[in-house]
């Protein structure tokens, strides 16, 4: 099991969603993967996707604009 | 079954083509299926070096509007429709061109992005991929 980080700072619509699908589709069941971005709209995207793909939100943190979301696959 | 998107990309403006590219994006990262069918001036963005070259839907000035929102969304780092329609390849979405359209401008599969292309097909390839379909739309 491995855990990957992912950074879209700076990119916008539909990129950030577009990268967490691609890790996701790469990754192993049971990996973790981490991305981080400032496109607000992704900040709740990408946890509709994870509830649509049937994964595990872990966690989802802001700080200063930047978020976090973490996935288990 | 898994839900799908099917999506007609009648126009071969560069507004348009975004917006069919990253629906289906959208849909594919959403863990629906894709499939885009590029019919009359559509078509003509999936021949060789075409993607990009599509005028503006509206005030396209000649190319000048164009460049105008160009640099706005290479400001905005907005993809390209390029890397668009790869990473729309690489989560599995399907592109169909439409035959009759092919045969009405004369155009031959040696001068298409067949690197792209998964089918050739006409109204009953759409049909066929839009019963099935959650989502369907015309652009």
């Amino acid at each position: 099991m491995s855990e990957q980080k992912i950074d879209v700072t700076g990119e916008t619509c539909p990129v950030p969603l577009v990268e967490a699908r691609k890790a996701l589709k790469k990754a192993s069941p049971g990996d973790v993967i981490e991305i981080t971005g400032n496109h607000p709209a992704s900040k709740k995207e990408i946890p509709m996707a994870v509830e649509a793909l049937g994964l595990e939100l872990v966690d989802v943190k802001e700080k200063d604009g930047i978020w976090t979301i973490k996935i288990r696959k | 079954m898994t839900d799908k998107t099917t999506i007609i990309v009648h126009s071969g403006d560069m507004d348009k083509v975004y917006s069919a590219l990253i629906i289906g994006n959208g849909a594919l990262s959403m863990g629906m299926e894709a499939s885009l069918y590029f019919t009359f001036w559509g078509l003509e963005r999936l021949k060789k070096d075409g993607l990009e070259k599509g005028p503006l839907s509206k005030m396209n000035m000649a190319g000048l509007g164009k460049k105008m929102i160009n640099s706005r969304m290479k400001k905005a780092n907005v993809a390209s429709l390029e890397r668009l329609m790869q990473d729309y390849k690489e989560l599995g979405g399907k592109i169909i061109a439409c035959e009759m359209t092919m045969e009405i401008m004369g155009v031959e599969k040696e001068e298409m992005r067949q690197d792209l292309i998964d089918e050739y097909g006409a109204v009953g390839t759409y049909i066929q991929e839009a019963r099935d379909s959650k989502i369907t739309l015309f652009i």
